[in-house]
């Protein structure tokens, strides 16, 4: 790459490095000015993360209590009430699709580093990092197509729905953690006489537990503010639901979405209390995750 | 990292197992390759069911009619097809709030990753990259939620006053800026849209920024060129793959964000040229629509899915394959 940073040479000798002519005084003073306009940017981008939170704890706040986490939400017109059938929804769905796709993932991350050999772990790599990107709602449809048009919307239905949405995450984070596994481990593990399995089991995979967790908790954040794919296959709900399958279920998500498109305050209240307590679960399991890894890295 | 296995039993020293044990391994072996292949088969089984179920909706239509015609008027029948199904308007909807959101993020991107990789203090780089990258830990409902009662109505709507009074009157040009003005609008989802995909996008950047060599830059500055300089023609240019690919992850991205666009895109089923229009978005209009239905509109929606997948895998396949060429990009998959 050649590069000219002066069109021509001064016509005399500088007396000292301090003297420099018009030209490179003018490239200096647009660097500095870059500089500063960077910085700017940097505040523009940081800008809507504080509203956000701001907007979010100061609505929030006034409609969050005690009755909130232990009443169902009343008629968008009245005071009061609580969201309990969505925070009820919200575990139960993340809860089962963790137990779905936290040992998928995990298996299918064993597969890609342990026993994966030629091309096709390339493609399943390839696929899971595509698949991260599939628009939720579509995720929603197929479960819809699949399974909700003969099972009926229901819990089972939404957990479905988060796990898949859960599975690549948790199969290209878990691939990472396990490929910082020293090989030796492996190789001395193999020396004790272990069989492969055991090695994978007994060896790779508590070593890698602190890691695997990390990428677990942040495929729960994500599930845990999906909406979407809820909408599709769980449809929602006026009451708390315990029914494993065949009756719509509710979602902390799904309440805030209704709260927010309807024209009623004290709805719209109880939707900013219910985004302050999802962006509360989420940021903290992040921030978790976060800290987690950056000590294990360490 | 500590790791204790179990130390070896000396004795007896058995070096063969019992015959059952001969199984685990080749069963281990077998559940860890089903699981690998299990992204593939929900994958295949996603594109294959949905297109199964939204055929009926192609032929009806037509698949050139249903991608081109702006006339969708959802019919009532619980068998066989009585509306029309032309979802130009919510293709042209997603395309316009995607390149809004593209053309507002990525510059943005850019200077951010400049900033945190080649200006910020030392120490505060990494907390500079974690704010950002907070920005996509945030739900889509909740980024809607805000955007519909706080950002559209406070800062959005006299942005967009502003606009249409100083742009409005270019000739051609200034259709995009014409009035009425939505307050929910193909704009608002764009603006919001922006702030969603700036994390994915300037994570990516700033990681391909971080591998320009070394010896480049102090070549550079070494030859006198000043900071502005070196960023522009040495970590831009050399970075500019990984840039494109970035700019593609966060155009997918914003084509399949469903919540934050339904509840900001306005959610009529017409569409104009003005980016102050309140249309509907591909992804935005299954959710808007779907929960009152017809079972022929469901297969309509369907299709709508279809197409919306179709279009979202073809992007980020292009931009998987140009990230990964320059080698891996960890991090991302969680963004």
């Amino acid at each position: 790459m050649t590069t000219t940073l002066s069109p021509s040479r001064p016509a005399t000798r500088p007396s000292s490095l301090r003297d420099i002519d018009a030209y490179t005084r003018r490239r200096r003073r647009r660097s500095q000015w870059v500089r500063w306009s960077l910085m700017i940017a940097m505040g523009i981008a940081i800008a809507p993360l504080a509203l956000i939170i701001l907007q979010v704890i100061v609505r929030g706040w006034p409609a969050l209590g005690w009755e909130f986490f232990t009443q169902a939400e009343p008629p968008h017109r009245r005071e009061g009430g609580g969201y309990l059938q969505g925070i009820v929804g919200t575990l139960y769905m993340v809860g089962i699709a963790s137990v779905l796709a936290v040992p998928l993932g995990i298996m299918g991350a064993v597969y890609l580093t342990e026993y994966g050999r030629g091309w096709l772990p390339k493609i399943v790599r390839f696929f899971s990092d595509v698949m991260t990107g599939v628009p939720s709602v579509f995720v929603g449809l197929f479960v819809y197509t699949a399974l909700v048009q003969q099972f009926r919307f229901g819990t089972i239905m939404g957990a479905i729905g988060l796990a898949i949405m859960m599975l690549p995450i948790i199969v290209r984070s878990s691939e990472e953690m396990l490929r910082l596994v020293p090989e030796d481990q492996r190789a001395a593990s193999a020396g004790l006489g272990a069989r492969k399995w055991q090695t994978i089991a007994k060896v790779v995979l508590p070593s890698a537990a602190p890691g695997l967790t990390t990428g677990a908790m942040l495929a729960v954040a994500r599930a845990a503010g999906e909406t979407a794919v809820l909408l599709l296959t769980a449809l929602g709900s006026l009451t708390v639901v315990t029914a494993f399958s065949g009756v719509a279920q509710s979602s902390m998500s799904l309440l805030i979405y209704r709260g927010a498109t309807q024209p009623f305050d004290p709805g719209k209240e109880r939707a900013w209390a219910g985004a302050l307590v999802l962006m509360g679960i989420v940021f903290l399991l992040t921030i978790a995750a976060r800290y987690i890894t950056a000590r294990s890295r360490r | 990292m500590t790791t204790t296995t179990t130390p070896p039993d000396l004795d007896p020293p058995r070096l063969t197992a019992s015959g059952r044990q001969r199984f685990a391994d080749p069963l281990f072996r077998w559940l860890a390759i089903s699981a690998g292949m299990s992204v593939l088969v929900v994958l295949g089984l996603m594109i294959g069911m949905t297109t199964r179920d939204a055929l009926p909706v192609f032929d009806y239509q037509g698949f050139f009619s249903f991608l081109f015609s702006d006339e969708w008027r959802a019919g009532p029948s619980r068998s066989g097809f009585t509306g029309e199904y032309g979802a130009w308007s919510f293709i042209y909807g997603t395309i316009v709030t995607s390149a809004i959101a593209v053309s507002i993020a990525l510059p943005l991107a850019i200077a951010v990753s400049l900033y945190i990789t080649r200006v910020a203090p030392k120490r505060l780089r990494s907390t500079l990259s974690y704010t950002v990258e907070m920005l996509a830990a945030i739900p889509s409902v909740v980024y809607g939620l805000w955007g519909l009662l706080f950002f559209a109505p406070v800062f959005l709507r006299p942005a967009m006053e502003y606009l249409e009074s100083g742009l409005s009157w270019i000739p051609v040009f200034g259709r995009l800026f014409e009035g009425p003005i939505y307050t929910t609008s193909y704009f608002t989802a764009g603006v919001v849209l922006a702030i969603m995909i700036l994390p994915i996008i300037t994570a990516v950047t700033r990681e391909v920024m971080a591998q320009v060599p070394r010896d480049q830059i102090d070549a550079a500055y070494g030859m006198g060129a000043t900071d502005w300089e070196v960023m522009r023609r040495i970590i831009i240019r050399s970075s500019f793959p990984g840039i494109v690919g970035a700019t593609m992850l966060g155009l997918g991205r914003a084509l399949g964000e469903t919540m934050a666009v339904a509840m900001l895109v306005g959610g009529s089923q017409r569409w104009a040229m003005s980016l102050f229009f309140g249309g509907d978005g591909l992804a935005a209009h299954i959710a808007n629509t779907f929960q009152d239905a017809s079972p022929e509109t469901i297969t309509a929606l369907i299709g709508i899915g279809v197409v919306l997948f179709i279009l979202t895998v073809v992007v980020n396949v292009g931009a998987r394959l140009l990230v990964w060429r320059i080698g891996r990009v960890a991090g991302d998959a969680a963004l």
